[in-house]
């Protein structure tokens, strides 16, 4: 969680002193008919690990392609270091990009693949060669390079391609779905690369993905994205426990939603009827833009909720169930709980014993709880 | 299932025994054999019921008499640098011609992409030889080119263009096109957008990075159409003999020539045995450059 008391946390976002390395103002891509990207604005901050997600089509990649200089703005501008960047060719730009497909160069070996870029600048032979050496150093590939990348690894054409992006030493370093052709372990080890990369290097980067977890892990801040517009953007842990839509909240993890009725009971607490003759939910909510009385969905991450034998006692909100299905993964087991009133409910408990001594089994009656600030009100029902 | 790997490879084999060595066996024989006044018009011939007597008669009958011959008139020699020259020339210029298409093809969208191939290799729907006789048509001094140019008011005066060594290359060019076309358009079609914006990405601009990456990455689409152009065009007969002139000088036209007009079957024979021992060099380097492409891709 980012604390924000402590001086030492990286925040820049929240200090109105600083000035944004990337401001986006009002920016419009459309395609012929198809808006890409609507009416955007956007800023992003030195030395951040910026991650912009959302399901394929959302616009994420069109926004990355702009800051490359592939794609121009049909309306708006886009700044970077306060200078408008429309004019200015991708060949110009200090802003590198990592290729989803790598794009390495199949004729030149790794050491010329690194080299590419930096030939093409002012740079001596003696000072090539040395940067190129760095560059081998920092993705640990230096027994490789003189090989092409046809004799390389996945995993370390990766690498060859973050090296080559970071040669020139960007200000901008754009990742497009940079680990999507890896395996899930080496995706998970190459993450922590990255975002040690990062640091190292200082650069800001901008890194395009769709898969949660990978945007959750490496990024200081999460653009969630669809249909061309931002839906939220704040930092990881913000994006998990604070969703500002059920868009949101049914994105990133996993997540209950009970549909139903708010009323206001004064100090931010809130009774929740979500089903006829059934007691409602007390929720707690420091939202403005909660109904006094009106509809609401009531979202909640099925590790906040506890799963009991009986009734806990001086529960607020409790519910009883059948176990209808049991999601053995390992650390953690997800039960499929079937309540009387129609609605399935998730429940993760950690699996802090055997297996064979488990606690509940199917078609167990069970009860499920959970505090009044463990779900998050959230207006209307979509 | 060991039978049938080996009849699977056998096959293959038997095929350019029958239809290579076997043929290419007689034409050596021939090469060195005598002109005779006789059918087959050379000796010595094969008489097997004279059994082990005949056949080292036969042997001792053979020499190198033709070989010597093609170097002792320099008719050959002059034919074979020509040809060499024409072939060169003309691989290139269509090499010129032909990649400018097969990148504009690559750069088609896909909806007319099929449409582009599809008029490249459509002339070969038509008999080569209707093809090579429809130029005489347009390069004759009242051919269409002519007239055509006589009307814009360009030249006042026909050109002659029709029997000579630009007709020639003309015929070469246009006729061995489409397999200059279709190698390096089949390299160029491989070619990921994504390696251009890269290299544009890290500095290049668009001419930069078609030098850096579009050329080298199509080389190997380069090195087979110039051979596919290049070897045909070395022993190109036809198409010398209906635009050229008489001063075209090629070795597919001084084969033809000893072979039907002087019926000397043994010194055509050796024309040819030194034709392929000419080409062989370039068809080796051609296979070994299909090799290297297939590795490269695995």
């Amino acid at each position: 969680m980012v604390q924000h008391e402590s001086p030492t946390v990286f925040a820049p976002w929240e200090d109105p002193e600083q000035k944004p390395l990337i401001r986006f103002i009002d920016v419009t891509k459309r395609f012929g008919d198809f808006t890409a990207i609507e009416n955007l604005n956007l800023d992003i901050y030195e030395r951040e690990f910026f991650a912009l997600l959302g399901p394929s089509g959302c616009g994420k990649t069109t926004l990355m392609r702009m800051l490359a200089g592939f794609e121009a703005p049909t309306e708006g501008t886009i700044l970077l270091d306060g200078a408008d960047i429309a004019p200015v060719p991708p060949n110009r730009r200090a802003v590198n990009m990592m290729f989803q497909s790598y794009a390495l160069f199949p004729h030149l070996t790794v050491e010329q693949n690194i080299a590419f870029g930096l030939k093409r600048s002012k740079m001596t032979k003696g000072e090539i060669a040395d940067r190129v050496l760095e560059m081998l150093r920092l993705v640990r590939l230096e027994p490789f390079a003189r090989r092409k990348p046809h004799q390389i690894s996945g995993g370390q054409r990766q690498r060859v391609a973050l090296a080559r992006s970071l040669a020139k030493a960007p200000r901008l370093l754009l990742l497009d779905e940079p680990l999507g052709a890896l395996d899930k372990k080496l995706r998970q080890e190459t993450q922590f690369e990255l975002m040690d990369i990062q640091e190292k290097t200082g650069t800001t980067f901008v890194i395009v993905t769709h898969d949660q977890e990978e945007a959750m892990t490496v990024a200081s801040r999460v653009a969630v994205m669809d249909h061309g517009r931002l839906v939220q953007v704040a930092t990881p842990d913000g994006i998990y426990e604070n969703p500002n839509s059920l868009y949101v909240a049914d994105f990133i993890g996993e997540v209950n939603i009970f549909r139903g009725h708010a009323r206001a009971l004064g100090d931010n607490r809130y009774e929740f009827t979500w089903a006829e003759g059934k007691a409602p939910f007390t929720a707690v909510s420091e939202r403005d833009d909660i109904p006094a009385s009106g509809p609401c969905s009531l979202a909640i991450r099925p590790e906040k909720i506890a799963i009991t034998a009986e009734r806990p006692e001086g529960a607020l909100n409790a519910v009883e169930g059948t176990v209808l299905d049991i999601a053995y993964l390992g650390s953690t087991s997800t039960y499929h709980v079937q309540l009387a009133e129609g609605p399935v409910i998730k429940a993760q408990t950690a699996n802090n014993r055997r297996i064979s001594r488990r606690s509940f089994n199917w078609d167990d009656r069970v009860w499920l709880s959970f505090t009044e600030t463990a779900g998050i009100l959230l207006p209307g029902h979509e | 299932m060991n039978l049938r790997r080996t009849l699977l490879i056998a096959l293959p084999y038997a095929w350019l025994l029958a239809l290579f060595l076997v043929p290419f066996g007689i034409v050596l024989k021939i090469s060195l054999s005598d002109m005779a006044l006789a059918i087959p018009p050379y000796v010595p011939t094969l008489d097997i019921t004279a059994g082990w007597a005949g056949l080292k008669e036969f042997f001792s009958q053979l020499d190198f008499e033709n070989f010597v011959f093609l170097t002792e008139d320099d008719l050959y020699w002059r034919a074979y640098l020509s040809s060499l020259k024409i072939a060169t020339l003309s691989t290139l210029i269509t090499l010129l011609v032909g990649f400018p298409i097969a990148y504009g093809m690559s750069r088609a969208s896909d909806a007319w992409r099929p449409t582009l191939m599809m008029l490249v290799i459509l002339p070969f729907w038509t008999s080569f030889l209707i093809r090579v006789y429809s130029w005489m048509g347009i390069l004759s001094q009242q051919g269409l080119l002519n007239q055509f140019l006589l009307w814009t008011g360009l030249i006042s005066e026909p050109l002659t263009i029709l029997n000579t060594n630009v007709a020639v290359y003309i015929g070469i060019v246009y006729t061995y096109l489409p397999f200059m076309i279709l190698p390096i358009y089949a390299s160029l079609e491989k070619l990921d957008e994504s390696l251009l914006e890269a290299a544009e990405d890290l500095g290049c601009s668009r001419l930069q990075a078609f030098w850096l990456v579009t050329v080298p990455l199509s080389r190997a689409g380069v090195i087979a159409g110039c051979f596919l152009v290049f070897i045909p065009a070395i022993g190109e007969f036809v198409i010398p003999s209906v635009l050229g002139g008489s001063r075209t000088l090629m070795i597919g036209k001084v084969l033809w020539e000893e072979f039907f007009s002087n019926r000397d079957w043994p010194v055509a024979s050796a024309v040819a045995v030194v034709l392929l021992l000419i080409l062989v060099v370039p068809i080796i380097l051609f296979q070994r450059n299909q090799q290297r492409q297939r590795e490269q891709e695995q």
